[in-house]
């Protein structure tokens, strides 16, 4: 199955990784797809293709069903639906790719969330008999809340509307109506069959009419460079490095990793929440010192003067600054069976901050599919998304989402079970 | 390919483990590195340095001896700690074999892979660990492809797949209540051959049985295993010696080798990128049946 895929130990050093997420509703076919782009891109080995098609054989299935590829876990082979989110790998010379399979159903809205909150790109998956349905609009949605940066449209299963490009373009206009209710910065559309391949990695020989880019193309090639925040400097503190060894006897860096903007030695920075001034002495690291630190690496923070400082604190620069308050405007994504409760407490994460907040006000829910705004009821329940106002125990440091995915994001969670309940975007 | 301020793959896969390793330090009172003398207890064990210099490990590592171990990987352990100045325990299978809690598998295949879950959960009972941080890729094994970064075990070390809690953003959820604790994994998104790929690049020593040496080896079920005293030859399996090497290090009586003249990580890398079958299509553990890995961890496996 497997031949080499032009990977050799010199091209492979140097790849850009682009962590998509695939979503849909049941049945549109998105495990289908993901063992599709492992096949035909040669990611797939020969004991997991001669285990799958043992599979489809006792369960009588006339082809190879590449869907249980990603179907980890015994229930959900037993029922044939994606319980969870399953992360595959695959990389071509071009790119490294990390896909977050999610669920269709409803009651797994929550790992659908789970999947995407890293994603940069989301391939939506539509069936082209069906068209736009109530959890492509959900899920499209909720890819725009998590300003997913990249959208593509697959439009899937065109076999068995015999090619026909009147279809594909019926529901590609249908769906831009949705869309513009939505902030989406990048959106494409492929038609495709993923069960027999077309426009996944090779050209579809049965829409000829169709001339845009493949899948595959769409995946190498989409520009991803600029999607993390590289003006904005924020320096959520999470460890103090103190190594209380001879050698190292006054040694103290912060520890943490870089959620925006640029940090250089002799920049002046403002630490929050104290608000004292420093310059940085060093950028640290195992390998020795780092000219020039930006997001996502992982470093360790030397300042020149002694000031208390400890997780939870930010490293900015002095002209500027974060959000800095105790209120806090978010829309929510609820995750929990047991509905949120105005004025009740939960604790909340945010960076490498933790504290905890007081629901002030449910401000209005969303119905996800027409996109408006429900006020008359207020009760929040699993999968419910709300714009919500709380208010933390102490202040937090915090971006609009939309301008920093790390520093615009928290989570609530339920004091009594430990459990994460809500995934709050800062408005 | 790579714009001024981005990060090559293995940058990103670095940046992302270190903030974990150090998440766990950070939210757990008393956290072990479980260390198993393979690749990727080496790659995570460089990333632990990396991620508190120059201030040293601050936790114990855990090994989970069967007393089936290849010496070579022993012998590696030994040194890497000894290098690196950290504390090492060892749960031993056969401590727990001889104190009457399981018993030994019988018949041919017997195998001590199994009864590690007893010794791990006694030994994170024992010390009180409330994180274990392994070296598990979500790549090697379809039900380890459903797991978090943090992974919540109950009371009784239970994973729950169906059930997990919602992991968003880079936001880790580690509370927990008495006795439970977490099973933490920094390399999830790693693949083998990010892993081979980091060695090279980190200049990181392996045991010696990763590339090609001459072994005597018999053949069964399809998996050449090595000749040792853990394992009982059969009637019609043939001992014979072969050139090899090992793509995984497990229990001796478990872990297949695979024909091979990979001598160096350069080769052994070229070797993964047309590699036909997976790093653990020669897990005798794995192919015991379709859900073997899923029924495992849901006990308390690694």
């Amino acid at each position: 199955m497997k031949e080499t895929n032009g990977i050799d130990s010199k091209t492979y050093m140097n790849l850009e990784i682009l962590r998509f997420t695939t979503v849909g509703s049941v049945d549109d076919g998105k495990s289908t797809l993901i063992g599709r782009l492992l096949y035909d891109s040669k990611s797939i080995f020969d004991d997991q293709y001669d285990a799958i098609k043992k599979s489809s054989e006792q369960k009588g299935e006339s082809t190879v069903n590449l869907a249980l590829l990603t179907d980890g876990l015994r229930a959900e082979r037993e029922q044939g639906i994606t319980i969870d989110v399953a992360y595959r790998y695959f990389a071509t010379p071009k790119r490294k790719f990390i896909i977050a399979d999610t669920p269709g159903h409803v009651q797994y809205t929550r790992n659908m969330v789970t999947g995407a909150s890293s994603a940069r790109l989301a391939i939506i998956l539509i069936d082209a008999r069906k068209g736009v349905v109530e959890q492509t609009c959900r899920h499209s949605f909720i890819a725009s809340l998590l300003k997913i940066p990249h959208m593509v449209v697959c439009i899937n299963k065109m076999d068995l509307v015999d090619w026909d490009q009147d279809t594909f373009e019926s529901i590609k206009m249908h769906f831009k109506a949705f869309a513009s209710k939505l902030e989406i910065a990048d959106l494409r559309f492929v038609p495709i069959s993923a069960l027999k391949g077309d426009n996944i990695v090779n050209r579809s020989k049965n829409m000829d009419w169709f001339d845009g880019p493949t899948l595959m193309y769409l995946l190498e090639t989409i520009h991803i460079g600029s999607d993390l925040n590289h003006v904005d400097c924020r320096f959520p503190v999470q460890a103090v490095i103190r190594p209380q060894s001879t050698e190292h006897h006054d040694y103290r860096g912060y520890a943490g990793k870089v959620a925006g903007g640029v940090f250089k030695a002799g920049d002046e920075v403002m630490i929050l929440p104290s608000g004292f001034t420093s310059t940085i002495s060093s950028i640290d690291s195992y390998d020795g010192e780092i000219k020039e630190a930006f997001a996502p690496m992982s470093i360790t923070i030397r300042l020149e003067d002694e000031i208390d400082i400890s997780r939870g604190d930010m490293i900015v620069r002095v002209n500027n600054v974060p959000h800095i308050s105790q209120d806090i405007e978010l829309m929510i994504c609820w995750l929990s069976e047991k509905p949120m409760s105005l004025n009740g407490k939960y604790g909340v994460k945010h960076t490498t901050k933790e504290a905890r907040c007081i629901i002030k006000d449910i401000r209005y829910k969303v119905n996800v599919n027409n996109l408006h705004r429900i006020e008359d009821d207020k009760n929040v329940g699993l999968n419910d998304i709300a714009r919500i106002s709380i208010r933390t125990t102490q202040p937090f440091f915090f971006d609009k989402y939309s301008r920093n995915r790390t520093t615009g994001s928290v989570i609530l969670i339920d004091e009594g079970t430990n459990e994460t309940v809500g995934a709050g975007m800062i408005i | 390919m790579i714009s001024s301020y981005n990060l090559s793959h293995l940058g990103e896969l670095e940046a992302e483990a270190i903030y974990v390793i150090r998440e766990v330090a950070a939210q757990f009172e008393n956290p072990v590195l479980m260390f198993s003398g393979g690749k990727d207890s080496i790659t995570i064990c460089h990333l632990a340095r990396k991620a508190f210099h120059p201030a040293k490990i601050p936790f114990s590592f855990l090994h989970v001896d069967t007393g089936h171990n290849f010496p070579e990987t022993i012998e590696f352990r030994d040194k890497l700690v000894k290098e690196v100045g950290v504390h090492l325990i060892i749960a031993s299978v056969q401590d727990t074999i001889d104190s009457g809690k399981v018993s030994e598998e019988k018949g041919p295949n017997a195998s001590r892979n199994a009864l590690q879950t007893t010794t791990l959960l006694e030994a994170i009972e024992k010390h009180k660990f409330d994180a274990a941080i392994g070296g598990a890729r979500r790549d090697e094994e379809k039900a380890r492809a459903k797991e978090r970064f943090f992974s919540h075990r109950d009371e009784f070390g239970q994973w729950d797949p169906k059930n997990q809690r919602a992991e968003l953003w880079s936001l880790f959820n580690g509370r927990k209540n008495a006795g439970e604790h977490f099973r933490i994994f920094p390399l999830s998104n790693w693949t083998e051959m990010d892993v081979w790929q980091y060695m090279l690049q980190e200049k990181l020593d392996t045991p010696s049985i990763y590339f090609s040496h001459k072994r005597k080896v018999l053949k069964r079920n399809g998996i050449l295993l090595a000749a040792s005293e853990f394992i009982a030859v059969r009637d019609n399996e043939i001992v014979e010696e072969k050139i090899v090497r090992f793509r995984t290090i497990g229990d001796m009586t478990c872990t297949g080798a695979i024909e091979s003249s990979a001598s160096s990580i350069e080769e052994v890398i070229e070797e993964v990128a047309s590699a036909r079958s997976t790093e653990r299509g020669g897990r005798l553990d794995d192919q015991r049946t379709e859900a073997a890995m899923e029924d495992r961890k849901k006990e308390g496996y690694f």
